[in-house]
């Protein structure tokens, strides 16, 4: 497998940097080697400290008539048993504070595993066997479990939403060829391998410190408040890692959190609740899965004139962040395509299921599927290269620019990317030499994809875009860093250091990363929308540059030397002919009666988004990137193999190109996970069948190609002023994993000429077979 | 007769007098040494986050073998020595190879599995002298699952590490290691605890037999990778526990030129290198089965005694007419292993009874051997279907005798006699033949819906996989046939 050449800093001409865009490595990586990193379960916890587990309701809808307690409340070690009638103040953990998710069931079950009670106990052990020991009685009603199930019901979380641009129905009229169809995109469990955690600690006044492994401290600090009947400022919430987030722990860690606090405010002891993986996947919202039902109308060369479609989302009980996630599949349908008429319209169904949530693409992925989809859908039926029907109807072009939303694209890059990549990724060639495969091979069968990424960065709720910083210069020269962003192993923590580090001149070990902390930097945003590193970044160089103009200021008054002529590098300041260790300024600066502390914020500037009117500019920048994938299918089983991935893909100019080829190949890696073995499977009573590694399926080792080539794209940098001009990697690339699915769809189509395989994601064996047997039998 | 359990840790022998039956490895590191290097991931042995390194003494040398700690007895590692991610690194903080080219690799990103792989890659180093493949790392890793990375550079760092020489502080000091081993190595019985609550390891087979006939109510357990998850998922109070794993002569191997013997305590990583012998698909079966963690300590014996639907060896077993011998104090019988499974959750086993060993016969030149599974992940999954066949061809081409054998296709592994019988007296190339097969196998089995495959996928990959053994033995290479397990290249097991 190809390795990028690390050595090579992708310096923008003129730059002089010394830790920005070096590979440096995650700042916890040696303690991630030796066990020394700590994450919540590790933390030594206070002598008399409980355990907790929840117990659940066996049913996927209707009322709890009554619960028997009794026999978990006698059980061994059982300290207290506690129910929603403990509340002392809200019994709600939705994010928006809407009273639709209940921290502890009162009455009305919603979906099979949702919380009743929790056992607090002397051991996690006691706590869980007690848990079983309830009896329900219940009066359940037919569940609806899957996005047919509710569209037969009619119920949704939310009002359907619409984009639309031009007469759509009558330019798809009016175009010379169509196509329609209709498929199914899968949900997929974020299997962060850290599971869902909190420990409480009560104080003095009836505060509450909480240890939750969340990505939006702020978020629990609030609702653990109002379940406590306190005021966010007697909630604490600390966060030093995450075992993994990927929008898991987005909204849904608030809950456990909150139960921990409940129990520690009950109590007056310490509580832990950490769920077993089990529970985790059936308490736990998962990425939407969707129905998709389209048409398009095009030219005979499969130029696009209108495109119509409706996208059914299985959204769960319950509301939590499906605007968002939706509106974002809604956003990402035209993925790098130009749609001149448009109609997309977006359904949020509920559903008697656990509430999906944010994942890693946050709904962008499902959006994106369906354009590559209909890409390949038009390629098939007019018998052109997919990969030129592409490149047809990429953004680009007079008048071209414009997309669903009414958002101009000023950045457009990806017409050269997926130039780029069809020359390096030798496409062609391998096109032709697999038609020659395929001639003399009955059973097995290859086919190939490259599929562009065109992905907005900010989060589409305008207000989130804004992030705030700590930074203190002690004496000796020190630094210390804090921001409201998580670090879940994105290596969040170790670029905005490295920012921190260049502008005060000194190496990486000179900044102390510390853990986030609702004490530190309040009101913080979710670290999610991959704009971890563009907002606290941009945040915590507002606060380096206080306290540099700060010492700036000093150094005129002390030394008349004015701040054009003083440099800090090198672990040094110079000071026009002097070098002053940063310490002696620091110090000098401190007898001085000069603040060393500052706090820094950042707004991302140019946004403006009205979601009822559907205009304005929703993102910052776009990101791009492209994969080709090639697979193998054998066609008597449905087997696939991934034979060989080429990506080229965007990062702008990077920070720290480790930390983004390690996004890059994760995000792809997940991605086509959720496309091909992850495959969530509920029972008709509303019971998830796949709730643990032994049922549900993440890729392993050898599902990665050994031959993986990944680029990054040379580019001048982001266009817009994000920080040293680099763009954000967090979740863009788990859609260059489309390509996988692609290339799939290729290799059945190659089985009958001008018929579009209907193959529903994720792409198993048996999805395959069944594609197979739609195709060669016109099923 | 010993009432403790004892093992080493970082060079201090540990022994424990009070030993809950029930205790696993990784609650013991966590929660009573404190050592939290370890993690938790699922509790199932399925992700590998809680992966440590058990050092043991075979065949005259020191053998760490990766080990999922969530599922393993503590009563399991006695006199073995514990080698935990905390241990790795030198006294001043230097980083053992695998450390060190896991930060290099940039190996690491939320860092919450990598103890784990650390730990399975340092089984690999210790297992390996020179350069490593691919493919050893990816088998060596495959029980271990990664969110983050996408594994290329984990898979970077194995291979870099295992690049030098091996001169670790392990290999250095292992001579010392295994005089200490050696030194706690005894001949008792091990029973801990009272008559109504024990875990007891008996160190002979006649023990073994004894103690289960005199507790047939106690829960036999050789390597836990099944046992472990009732009491981690189940929640089950086991309360007598008698573990194999002791008792001489239960994991004995023994080929005798026409059949294989395998002991019923011996391991799959014991017995893969036999089978593999036999023919390549049993090595590939192997090697997909579980992973190096579940291999290391899951035994054929415990497979076939579980009579698990969906266990992988069993079918194989069936298609080699593998007999099985059961043993209830002194009184031994044997019987063929197709005759054991009789209903779901049921075999021909009668309380206190044990499987004591499982003979196959070798494959000789009238016979053609395939077997084949299909699962939505190649590594470490259970199958959906599964297909093992033998036929047995004359000099002419005629079939003799097919047997042909599948799991997750009924409550339990058997045979597809209305297939067979369409087969048998026929020209093995015969394609009318293999169509009426074709439509007999559909008699044969009527499978279920669950999560892993729908009724109709089943019977059509049975029809598939039978299929594929056909044009396989009717002379189309694998590589033109299957996209894994390719049997003109042997891709794995260098290590």
């Amino acid at each position: 497998m190809d390795q990028l050449d690390l050595t090579e800093p992708l310096a923008i001409s003129g730059e002089r940097l010394t830790v920005v865009r070096t590979p440096a490595a995650h700042d916890s990586a040696v303690k991630h080697v030796t066990g020394a990193a700590i994450y919540i379960d590790d933390i030594p916890t206070p002598a008399g400290t409980l355990h907790l587990a929840p117990g659940y309701a066996p049913i996927a809808a209707g009322r709890i008539t009554g619960v028997d307690l009794e026999p978990a409340k006698a059980a061994p070690g059982v300290v207290a048993v506690l129910t929603a009638a403990d509340i002392p103040g809200r019994n709600d953990v939705s994010p928006k504070q809407i009273g639709d998710d209940p921290l502890l069931v009162e009455e009305r079950v919603m979906f099979y595993g949702q919380v009743v009670f929790v056992v607090v106990a002397a051991t996690r052990d006691e706590a869980r066997r007690a848990a079983r020991l309830a009896r329900f009685q219940t009066a359940p009603i037919m569940p609806a479990i899957d996005v047919d199930d509710a569209v037969v019901a009619a119920t949704t979380v939310l009002p359907d939403y619409k984009f639309e641009r031009g007469e759509t129905d009558e330019e798809l009229g009016r175009s010379p060829k169509q196509v329609s169809g209709e498929f199914r995109i899968g949900g997929q469990e974020h299997f962060y391998l850290e599971g869902q955690v909190a420990l409480a600690i009560p104080g003095e006044d009836g505060d509450m410190f909480v240890h939750s492994s969340t990505q939006h401290p702020t978020e629990v600090q609030h609702v653990v408040a109002q379940v406590l009947g306190l005021r966010d400022n007697a909630v604490t919430v600390e966060v030093r890692r995450v075992g993994g987030g990927f929008g898991g722990k987005e909204s849904q860690a608030t809950q456990w959190a909150a139960l921990a606090a409940l129990a520690a405010a009950k109590t007056g002891c310490p509580c832990k609740l950490r769920l077993d993986r089990d529970d985790d996947m059936m308490m736990t919202g998962k990425r939407h899965d969707f129905r998709v039902d389209y048409a398009a109308g095009f030219s005979r060369e499969g130029t696009l004139r209108s495109v119509d479609v409706t996208f059914s989302a299985r959204c769960g009980h319950s509301e939590d962040l499906s605007l968002g996630v939706v509106d974002r599949t809604m956003f990402h349908a035209d993925n790098a395509y130009y749609f001149p008429s448009v109609r997309i319209l977006s359904r949020r169904m509920r559903t008697n299921t656990v509430s999906n949530t944010a994942f890693r693409g946050f709904g962008g992925p499902q959006g994106m599927l369906f354009a590559e989809r209909m890409m390949d859908h038009i390629a098939y039926v007019t018998g052109r290269d997919p990969l030129d029907v592409r490149k047809t109807n990429l953004y680009g072009g007079v008048g071209r620019d414009r997309t669903p939303y009414g958002m101009r694209i000023e950045d457009n890059i990806v017409n050269d990317l997926v130039n780029d990549l069809e020359r390096t990724s030798d496409y062609r060639a391998r096109r032709a030499e697999l038609a020659e495969f395929n001639e003399t091979s009955p059973v097995l069968k290859k086919g190939i994809a490259l599929t562009p990424v065109k992905f907005g960065i900010s989060f589409t709720l305008t207000h989130l875009n804004q992030a705030g910083a700590l930074v203190h210069l002690y004496r000796d020269g020190s630094i210390s860093l804090n921001h409201g962003g998580t670090e879940m192993g994105q290596g969040l923590f170790v670029k905005v250091a490295q920012v921190v580090a260049e502008e005060f001149g000194v190496g990486l070990d000179q900044v102390k990363i510390t853990a986030t902390s609702t004490a530190k930097v309040p009101n913080a945003a979710q670290t999610a929308a991959s704009v971890g590193t563009d907002l606290n970044a941009q945040a915590a160089l507002a606060a380096c540059t206080t306290i540099k103009d700060r010492l700036y200021g000093f150094i005129e008054e002390k030394w008349n030397v004015t701040r054009e002529r003083v440099e800090f590098r090198d672990g040094k300041v110079l000071i026009g002919n002097r070098a002053v260790e940063l310490a002696e300024l620091a110090t000098a600066a401190h007898v001085g009666r000069v603040q060393l502390s500052a706090t820094g914020f950042y707004r991302t500037p140019k946004l403006s988004w009205d979601r009822e009117k559907v205009s304005g500019r929703p993102f910052f920048y776009f990101a791009y990137g492209a994969a080709c994938s090639e697979v193998t299918v054998d066609t008597m089983t449905g087997e696939m193999r991934l034979d060989r991935v080429d990506i080229l893909h965007d990062v702008g100019k990077s920070l720290n190109p480790a930390i983004d080829i390690g996004q890059i190949e994760g995000g792809f890696v997940q991605g086509m996970g959720w496309l091909t073995t992850e495959e969530l499977v509920w029972d008709s009573a509303g019971r998830l069948a796949t709730h643990a590694p032994s049922t549900y399926k993440i890729p392993t080792a050898s599902d990665v190609p050994a031959d993986f080539r990944v680029a990054l794209f040379e580019s001048g940098g982001n266009r817009e002023d994000a920080i040293y001009r680099s763009k954000a990697v967090g979740e863009p690339p788990l859609m260059l994993a489309i390509s996988v699915f692609s290339a799939i769809t290729d290799a059945i189509a190659g089985l009958k000429p001008a018929v579009m395989p209907r193959l529903d994601a994720p792409a198993t064996p048996e999805a395959i077979m069944r594609a197979i047997r739609a195709t060669s039998g016109g099923e | 007769m010993r009432h403790t359990i004892r093992f080493i840790r970082n060079n201090r022998l540990v022994e424990l007098t009070d030993v809950p039956p029930t205790m696993m490895l990784l609650d013991y590191l966590r929660e009573n040494e404190g050592a939290t290097g370890t993690k938790e991931g699922c509790r199932e042995g399925d992700c590998g986050a809680c992966t440590v390194a058990i050092g043991r003494v075979s065949e005259g040398r020191l053998v760490y073998e990766p080990v999922n700690s969530c599922i393993a007895l503590l009563g399991q590692v006695d006199g073995a020595e514990v080698v935990t991610v905390e241990d790795l690194a030198a006294a001043d903080g230097a980083l053992h190879p695998v450390q060190a080219a896991m930060v290099e690799s940039h190996a690491s990103q939320c860092g919450f599995c990598t103890p784990g792989f650390v730990m399975a890659l340092f089984t690999l180093y210790q297992a390996s002298e020179g350069p490593v493949s691919r493919g050893d790392v990816d088998d060596w890793i495959a029980g271990n699952l990664c969110r983050c990375t996408g594994y290329r550079p984990i898979v970077e760092a194995g291979l870099a590490a295992c690049a030098g020489p091996r001169d670790d502080r392990f290999r250095t000091a292992a001579a010392d290691m295994m005089g200490v081993l050696g030194f706690l190595s005894d001949e008792d019985d091990i029973f801990v605890g009272r008559d109504d609550r024990f875990f007891a390891a008996p160190a002979s087979l006649e023990g073994l037999a004894a103690l289960y006939q005199k507790h047939p109510d106690a829960t036999i357990v050789a390597g836990a990778t099944d046992v472990g998850l009732w009491i981690t998922k189940q929640l089950r109070d086991l309360r007598k526990i008698i573990h194999v794993g002791r008792a001489r002569g239960f994991d004995r191997i023994e080929d005798t030129g026409h059949e294989l013997i395998i002991g019923a305590g011996a391991t799959y990583a014991q017995v893969e290198p036999y089978v593999r012998a036999i023919d390549p698909d049993l090595g590939e079966l192997f090697r997909r089965l579980g992973s190096k963690q579940v291999r290391a300590m899951g035994t054929v014996g415990g497979n076939v005694a579980n009579g698990s639907p969906i266990g992988d060896t069993p079918p194989a077993l069936i298609a080699l007419a593998a007999t099985v011998q059961l043993r209830r104090g002194r009184q031994v019988r044997t019987m063929p292993i197709e005759d054991f499974f009789i209903s779901y959750g049921k075999q021909a086993r009668a309380p206190g009874e044990l499987v004591t060993a499982i003979t196959v016969p070798r494959l000789g030149e009238e016979h053609i051997f395939r077997c084949l599974k299909v699962a939505k992940r190649f590594d470490q999954d259970i199958s959906s279907v599964m297909g093992a066949f033998r036929f047995t061809v004359d000099g002419e081409g005629i079939v003799g005798e097919a047997r042909l054998a599948f799991g997750g296709m009924a409550t339990t592994p058997r045979r597809a006699p209305k297939a067979e019988r369409e087969l048998v007296g026929q020209q093995l190339r015969d394609s009318r033949a293999w169509a009426r097969a074709f439509s007999a196998l559909r008699e044969d089995f009527t499978p279920i819906d669950d999560h892993r495959a729908s009724a109709r996928y089943r019977v059509e990959t049975a029809h598939a996989l039978l299929g594929k053994a056909l044009i396989e033995a009717a002379g189309t290479a694998s590589a033109r046939t299957r996209v894994v397990g390719i049997r003109e290249v042997e891709a794995h097991g260098s290590a």
